[in-house]
């Protein structure tokens, strides 16, 4: 296992470029995902506002 | 079924939603499976060893940072053309991914740079052009926060990502064309018509299955943030109300 993670003396070469790459696309995901959310309360929120005004 | 519905922003909102959903599900049982040949499967490489593991993510990032490049452009061209709506959000999504995927294959790229060639960085055509290309998607993602008319953001945008089309040929062909430092192509069409590739038969496959990972990964991701574009933009059409009224009653 231990031999595993090494990868032949290029282990920190081969998990730096992987987890790099996995931290960008899970932080990109969360991202768009909140965007959306909070994107879609915030119009809610307007929109009775405005209602409660009329 | 007349397919041209699904351009109206409305009829796609739904319908964007749905895909997204299938395609991340796709996405993470491909990235799975990828992942899992990546390490476990593939041999080690006769000349790079161990090292050599980071082309898996590397090659697809560096292939996705280009064709979502030129899907963009594509997007962009059509917004222009035929003024749709969609089509200019639809490349506006794209940006940011393809962003992304630029960065990922520099990175990978140094990290694999330092241990085979001595150097994380150098100033080569094929690392220089991609640099480039980092530097279009992130021009254009700054053109559009910087223009407020969305109309007009969209068609300097559109103008921007069409000029630097021309880049992605050059970041393809580099190689061929300069003296590089950078390895020729991974897979290639050969001279008598069939595909070439400099690796073992298990190596191409999970290159591919991660290539398609990514490309699942970058549908899934663009169609969610072009709803969110849509919402903003159609935030005061009839239908965005109602659907925010029947989410309020809920």
């Amino acid at each position: 296992m231990a031999e595993w993670f090494a990868m032949g003396g290029h282990g920190f070469y081969v998990w730096g470029s992987y987890a790099v790459s996995a931290l960008f696309m899970v932080v990109e995901t969360i991202l768009v995902v909140r965007q959306k959310r909070t994107l879609l309360q915030r119009l809610g929120r307007m929109m009775r506002m405005n209602s409660e005004v009329d | 079924m007349n397919l041209f519905k699904y351009s109206a922003p409305s009829t796609f909102y739904p319908l964007a939603g749905k895909l997204a959903r299938g395609f991340a599900i796709v996405s993470v049982l491909l990235l799975v499976v990828g992942l899992y040949m990546s390490f476990f499967v593939a041999p080690t490489d006769y000349k790079q060893g161990e090292g050599y593991r980071i082309m898996f993510i590397h090659v697809p990032a560096a292939w996705m940072s280009m064709f979502i490049y030129l899907v963009m452009a594509g997007w962009a061209a059509a917004g222009m053309i035929w003024n749709t709506r969609l089509s200019s959000m639809m490349a506006s999504s794209l940006a940011p991914t393809g962003a992304i995927f630029t960065f990922i294959a520099l990175w990978t790229g140094a990290l694999w740079g330092k241990p085979m060639w001595g150097a994380w960085w150098v100033w080569d055509a094929r690392l220089t052009s991609e640099l480039i290309l980092l530097f279009l998607y992130i021009g254009y993602m700054a053109l559009e926060s910087a223009i407020d008319d969305p109309r007009r953001a969209s068609r300097a945008c559109g103008l921007l990502a069409l000029v630097g089309v021309i880049n992605v040929p050059i970041i393809y062909y580099s190689v061929q064309w300069w003296n590089t430092l950078h390895q020729g192509a991974s897979i290639k069409m050969s001279e008598s018509g069939g595909v070439e590739a400099s690796m073992t038969e298990i190596m191409l496959w999970t290159m591919l299955i991660m290539t398609f990972a990514c490309w699942f990964y970058t549908i899934a991701v663009a169609l969610t943030r072009v709803r969110s574009i849509i919402l903003e933009r159609e935030s005061n059409s009839v239908w965005v109300k109602q659907m925010l009224q029947q989410q309020g009653e809920k």
